[in-house]
């Protein structure tokens, strides 16, 4: 069965390790260097060139400006049962690999962004295309990568097509855990077999209810349209909270109608032709 | 570290990260353990998850505070007051362990009939010495330099101990005796009442309260707590004495030398617990052996070793240790003769150490300077004095793998390079990863790390640089006849490597290093097992005792060892003394040898086997039973019974009461902070009357309490940056791009400050300007007479090199120190702050036409770091 | 409410409809999965034939235990936690784990620099020129300022001669450090740690 994630939000410290390990294995830029005042988070949000993701929210006691409650959740892609990334993709880049999980091939996929939309949690998003040969590193935040293997990553090509996480595809192959759950330094983020995963997390949300926390699992038994998620999460708060969708809809979901709709558009069309045949 | 060094007999932690897990309750204070240590970190969340109560006690919510079970805020810069409210509800209450109080520590000790107290003295104790006020003249004779004020000091005479006509200590087991420790103790924290705690440290008493119940509930035959802090507790000026509080406090609830217990401290670098072991420290020599000094008369070997060793306990070895030392730096040219080259050695004149030497570079008295790895010029405080210090300098080496705000302090805002004539050089150092050696973690386990790869470009390791250095200094010196160059001529020098393709680069073998360290017998070179081979008639050679053992043949290197477990991993690298991992571990077990309780069992007695065993080396002679009693008059171990467990200390007891070798007390008392926001509410006396400080016009103070400064100002690390290297890792950046500060939302509105929005910090020395971050996690806290307390806290690694950007906080914090260790104030410091930026750094008069510094059209200065880096 | 409530059903049916449809088209793409290409096929790690050289992490005195992947050729190709250490069991904070980024990183500085006097600039110079005109200029300043005694007592020192840093190196370096300076006569030694 497939591989993946269960990170268990009630045990990350924010440290980041998990952005920054995968950065260093995937040999990705930085983003950018903008403050942006949103409490420790200055990522902001899943990129081409950020596949893991802490977020940080602080919650104020009722009635005052006082937090009493940070949380936080590092984020990254679901690799979803249903995943809409590979529905839409039309060159057959993105593939269900031999783990389970939805891999991106960097020399097939062609930049063409339709994964992007077709993302229900809005992870894929295009790498912008950069030159890596360029003597200013600091413009594009690439000082420490290494140039000479850069064509053979994940940013082949210099960027200009899209990217996610991977799982690690790479280091799984060696039967390596992947780098951010292997950095985590609380083991908020686990990596196994998915329904090993999900037996350890349900025990984990009998424990902590009984210690009075409100915990409940996101992407496990799930009735929504993307099915189950490979990288699942157990959070304390509402999913809207930590700015994940409530219920995730796949976007093919809404083709039926759509293809009605078209239908019937074409329909009018055709009536209204005829009419204008007739009127001559 | 004299706050547990006094206390428990060393200055290292007494305990290891991974005992944590074992704790009922952890006590984290002084400390963002989540956040500066993540990784041990994890211990902590393991002992959560295991059900222990988790407590962060700070000026600020962080991620610490986060994931603990109880946040208590508290005013920066006032721990030893909540601390003492424990201490005292905790006698008040009758909470602490008793059987091992009156066993393990010497609260049942009587004190001088002479001793007075703070009670007594409103803030003082006896033997108060104003040298400021009476005899200023000889004060500053003996001081170090640059005309800092505060060489008054304790005559700690009426500090000592009553003593029995046969030498042993008077006690009072029934701890009933008013002039016993226990209490002094209790009178001394009398007044450290719950009202008190929200007076000064504005803490709730409910959360206070809860603390107390927490920490008693959990320290007890079946249950421990720990404690664990880093620099919040120590850069202070009364730091050593927060620590002291901590230690009083853990002995009497029971808690030093057993698993889940002790008291933990975070120390910052990869090696500083070895670099103050095998110390590149102006007072101490490996080992934690004293530099002689005019100022002890310790003039001849004799004299010296008089005043450094001691009747009773371990450290009636100190001339083993010595003499062994002084054999493996000048060989065969230390002989009996000669009091083994004890002339050699260079002597102390007053306090060496780095403020003062500042002070005197910027008098211009040091005339060459190096830094090695080490970034003054963001991390120190008032680094534009330093940074004008060192443009007085003739030359300046400075050894690192980037360019950073120390290599170019000549290219600071406002500096002109062309009226610096300081000499410098860069020489590119190798990376931990480019080279071979040992570093001692905050466990004080040595771990060696293997070299992966040949150094960059033209860098070279610290080892080569020093190695070199010496022999071409051996060589400019051969033909010399002048005295004082023997010590160089004669001391040894050859760790040539086994390597040849290393020996012809010039890289000394570490191995061979390590070896000296570890020490070895003259006569046949063969290794010592153990520091209990050394000897005091120059048999032995030792260059660091307490690492004896770590090489005890000439193919072994325990810090090469790799073969961890779950717990104590005796396998795994080398903890010093002896590979003990937990020390005072005899406390462990009760004073009949018992473990205190199944549940806490760690090292006991074995009847059968006539040894201590259990899962740790026992911190105690092997094989002696917990029922030998103390011999009076004895030296040394004998004059200890199988039942004391702080074998270095004179009574083989935890101290409570300090009789010697701190010079601010034998108890803690509070004092604010140099510059505060309240008067002392404890006290008459505001500040530690012992604190070191130079008010001149180069370094301008707040004053005590000033209301054009009302603000609390701390400093931090956090977690995603430390040193100027990685604001040069752009994934690390990337995630803190921007120096910031941290404001509540109250003094945000105050101030008319948006969240992000520039904001000026400013004070008596200087401004800076930060974005400012508003969150509620920053509390205003309310204390005495209703006054509403704002903190602001500034983490302190940005600086102008690498990528991020921003003001480096050294710019607004003044150089004082505290008496026993010169370590600076940055924890706790007045403020103000308003809107804005701040304008562009003066230049000097003269030069009025230079135009202000350049500036981007979006407001980013422009970057040296930018420039040059890339 | 019944307002509200309406339409929230009506949602729900809709997107039990959505997931049939999801399901349904997700057999098909299972049906005819994507292919793999000759490099998805080939894919492994960068580490897969690397020496992993046992370390420690250069930033605090957790010590956490790191492995060095180095190439065949002697290159540095990725630095992990070591999962066998016991205080760190593999993981690392992300300083550490971006230290990679502290060895190979092109705004490091890998070459001897001079700084002259009122110059404006550093300028690369030779690291034996440097090593011989820091020697030079140990031995010029230590004669200018040994002093033999002071008020009448031995002290075999120089104030002349500063030394900061320490705690970022390795024991034996520490020791090289001290131990030369000592013999000088430098005593104002210093390091980070003033604890």
């Amino acid at each position: 069965m497939a591989n993946g994630f269960f990170t268990d939000t009630t045990l990350c410290i924010g440290c980041k390790a998990c952005e920054v390990a995968c950065k260093q294995w995937n040999e990705l830029p930085s983003d950018g260097l903008a403050f942006t005042g949103m409490s420790y988070d200055n990522t902001l949000r899943l990129s081409g060139t950020t596949w893991r993701h802490v977020a940080f929210v602080e919650d104020r006691e009722v009635g005052t400006t006082i937090v009493n409650r940070w949380s936080m959740m590092s984020d990254v892609c679901k690799h979803c049962t249903h995943a809409g990334c590979m529905e839409a993709c039309p060159t057959g880049a993105i593939i269900r690999n031999e783990f389970g999980d939805v891999y991106i091939q960097p020399d097939v996929c062609n930049g063409c962004g339709y994964c992007v939309p077709s993302c229900p949690f809005g992870v894929v998003d295009l790498i912008e295309p950069f030159k890596p040969s360029a003597a200013k590193a600091a413009e594009y935040n690439t000082a420490t990568l290494d140039r000479e293997r850069l064509s053979e990553g994940a940013l082949q090509s210099h960027g200009g097509i899209a990217g996610k996480c991977t799982l690690c595809y790479d280091r799984q192959r060696l039967g390596f855990t992947p780098a951010c759950a292997k950095a985590c330094p609380t083991e908020s983020i686990q990596f196994g077999n998915v329904d090993d995963l999900k037996a350890r997390a349900r025990k984990r949300v009998e424990r902590l209810r009984e210690r009075g926390v409100d915990a409940q699992l996101y992407g496990v038994d799930e009735t929504t349209s993307v099915g189950d998620l490979n990288a699942f999460f157990l959070l304390t708060q509402p999913p809207e909270h930590y700015n994940l969708p409530a219920r995730p809809v796949l976007p093919s979901t809404h083709q039926p109608a759509g293809y009605a709709a078209a239908a019937l558009a074409a329909a009018a069309l055709a009536v209204a032709g005829l009419a204008i045949f007739r009127g001559r | 570290m004299p706050g547990l060094g006094t206390s428990f007999g060393r200055g290292g932690a007494t305990t290891f990260l991974q005992d944590l897990q074992n704790a009922d309750c952890i006590l984290i204070e002084g400390s963002n353990f989540a956040e500066a240590h993540p990784v041990g970190f994890r211990f902590v969340t393991k002992a959560k998850e295991r059900g222990a109560k988790i407590i962060h006690v700070d000026p600020r919510f962080t991620r610490t505070s986060a994931l603990a079970d109880l946040y208590v805020p508290l005013r920066s810069g006032t721990d030893i007051v909540f601390l003492g409210a424990i201490i005292n509800w905790v006698l008040q209450n009758e909470r602490d362990f008793r059987e091992y109080v009156v066993a393990y520590t010497n609260a049942s000790s009587l004190v001088s009939a002479d001793f007075r107290d703070t009670e007594d003295l409103d803030g003082l104790f006896s033997g108060w010495n104003d040298f400021a006020r009476d005899s200023g003249a000889s004060a500053m004779a003996q001081q170090g330099a640059g005309g800092g004020r505060g060489e008054s000091t304790y005559d700690t005479s009426t500090w000592q101990f009553e003593r029995n006509p046969d030498g042993t200590l008077r006690r009072d087991e029934t701890l009933t005796d008013p002039r016993c420790v226990y209490q002094i103790l209790k009178r001394h924290f009398s007044r450290y009442t719950p009202r008190m705690v929200e007076d000064v440290c504005g803490t709730p008493r409910e959360l206070f309260f809860e603390v107390c119940e927490s920490l008693a509930a959990n320290s007890c035959r079946e249950r421990t707590t720990a404690f664990a802090y880093a620099v919040g507790w120590t850069q202070h000026t009364v730091g050593v004495q927060y620590i002291r509080t901590a230690a009083i406090l853990q002995l009497l609830l029971g808690n030093v030398g057993r698993p889940g217990g002790g008291i933990m401290a975070l120390r910052g670098h990869a090696d500083i617990q070895g670099a103050t072991d095998i110390a590149t420290l102006y007072d101490l020599f490996p080992g934690y052996l004293p530099v002689p000094s005019i100022q002890r008369d310790e003039q001849t070997l004799a004299a010296y070793l008089k005043t450094n060793t001691k009747p009773t306990g371990w450290w009636n070895n100190f001339p083993k240790y010595f003499i062994s030392m002084l054999k493996a730096f000048f060989g065969d040219a230390a002989t009996a003769g000669n009091d083994y080259c004890f002339d050699y050695l260079p002597q102390l004149t007053g306090d060496h150490s780095t403020i003062p030497t500042t002070f005197a570079m910027k008098d211009g008295e040091v005339k060459g300077y190096f830094v090695i790895g080490q970034n003054p010029v963001t991390s120190g405080q008032n680094t534009e004095l330093i940074a004008a210090a060192m443009d007085r300098l003739e030359w300046f080496v400075n050894v690192d793998a980037y360019e950073n705000e120390t290599s170019s302090f000549w290219k600071r805002e406002g500096a002109q390079p062309g009226q610096i004539g300081t000499e410098c050089f860069f020489i590119p150092a190798a990376t931990i990863l480019e080279k071979e050696g040992t570093v001692t973690n905050t466990n004080r386990m040595l771990q060696f790390h293997e070299k992966a790869v040949e150094p960059a470009g033209e860098a070279v390791s610290d080892a080569w640089l020093f190695y070199q250095l010496g022999k071409k200094l051996k060589a400019l010196y051969a033909n010399s006849t002048d005295p004082k160059d023997r010590p160089l001529l004669d001391l040894t020098w050859d760790y040539e490597n086994d390597d040849e393709r290393e020996r012809l680069r010039g890289e000394p073998s570490v191995f061979k290093i390590m070896q000296e360290i570890n020490g070895f017998q003259v006569a046949t070179g063969a290794q010592l097992t153990g520091f209990a081979e050394c000897k005091d008639d120059g048999s032995t050679a030792c260059g660091g005792w307490i690492y004896s053992g770590v090489c005890p043949d000439k193919q072994t290197h325990r810090a090469r060892n790799r073969r961890g477990d779950e717990y104590t991993s005796l396998d795994w690298g080398f903890a010093w003394p002896a590979n003990r991992r937990m020390l005072y571990n005899r406390a462990s077990a009760d004073p009949a040898g018992r473990p205190w309780s199944e549940r806490k069992k760690y090292v006991w007695w074995d009847e059968s086997a006539q040894k201590w065993t259990g899962v740790d080396v026992p911190d105690f002679p092997a094989n002696k039973a917990p029922s030998t009693p103390a011999k009076p008059g004895a030296a040394g171990m004998d004059a200890h019974s199988g039942a004391d467990p702080f074998i270095m200390q004179l009574d083989g007891r935890g101290q409570i009461f300090v009789a010697s070798g701190l010079k601010d007390g034998p108890l803690p008392a509070h004092y604010e902070p140099l510059a505060s926001v309240i008067q002392n509410q404890l006290y008459k006396q505001q500040n530690n009357p012992t604190l070191r400080e130079w008010d001149r016009s180069d370094n301008p103070y707040n004053g005590q309490v000033n209301p054009r400064y009302p603000y609390v100002l701390t400093t931090y690390r956090i977690t995603e940056l430390s040193g100027v290297y990685t604001r040069y890792i752009p994934w690390l950046a990337e995630l803190q791009p921007e120096a910031f500060c941290e404001i509540d939302p109250e003094l945000a509105v105050e101030k008319g400050l948006k969240n992000g929005d520039y904001a000026t910090i400013s004070t008596a020395v200087g401004e800076i300007e930060v974005r400012a971050l508003v969150s509620g996690r920053m509390r205003p806290l309310r204390i005495a007479k209703g006054q509403r307390v704002h903190q602001i806290g500034l983490p302190y690694i940005f600086g102008n090199f690498g990528y991020t950007s921003g003001d480096t906080s050294g710019d607004v914090i003044p150089l004082a120190m505290d008496p026993n260790v010169s370590i600076h104030e940055a924890k706790t410091l007045t403020c103000d702050i308003r809107a804005g930026r701040r304008a562009p750094r003066g230049r000097v008069a003269q030069d009025d036409a230079v135009p202000e510094p350049e500036r981007s059209r979006d407001g980013q200065p422009l970057i040296h770091g930018r420039e040059a880096g890339v | 409410m019944m307002a509200t409530r309406k339409p929230l059903d009506l949602t729900t049916l809709l997107e039990k409809a959505r997931a049939r449809a999801g399901a349904f088209l997700a057999e098909r793409v299972g049906a005819m999965p994507n292919v793999a290409s000759a490099r998805t096929h080939r894919l492994a790690g960068r580490i897969a034939h690397a020496k992993a050289v046992p370390s420690v992490c250069a930033y605090c005195a957790v010590g956490c235990g790191t492995l060095a992947y180095v190439s065949p050729g002697g290159k540095l190709l990725d630095v992990e936690g070591n999962p066998e250490s016991p205080v760190s069991g593999g993981h690392l904070c992300p300083k550490g784990s971006a230290l990679f980024g502290l060895t190979v990183n092109e705004a490091r500085w890998t070459t001897v620099k001079y700084r002259a006097p009122y110059g404006d600039r550093w300028e690369d110079r030779p690291l034996d020129w440097a090593m011989d005109r820091i020697a030079h200029l140990v031995k010029e300043t230590r004669e200018k300022t040994f002093v033999k005694v002071k008020n009448g007592k031995r002290v075999n020192h120089t104030l002349g001669i500063a030394s900061l840093g320490g705690a970022t190196f390795a024991i034996e370096e520490n020791y090289l450090l001290g131990k030369l300076m000592h013999a000088l006569g430098v005593v104002s030694i210093e390091n980070q740690a003033r604890i």
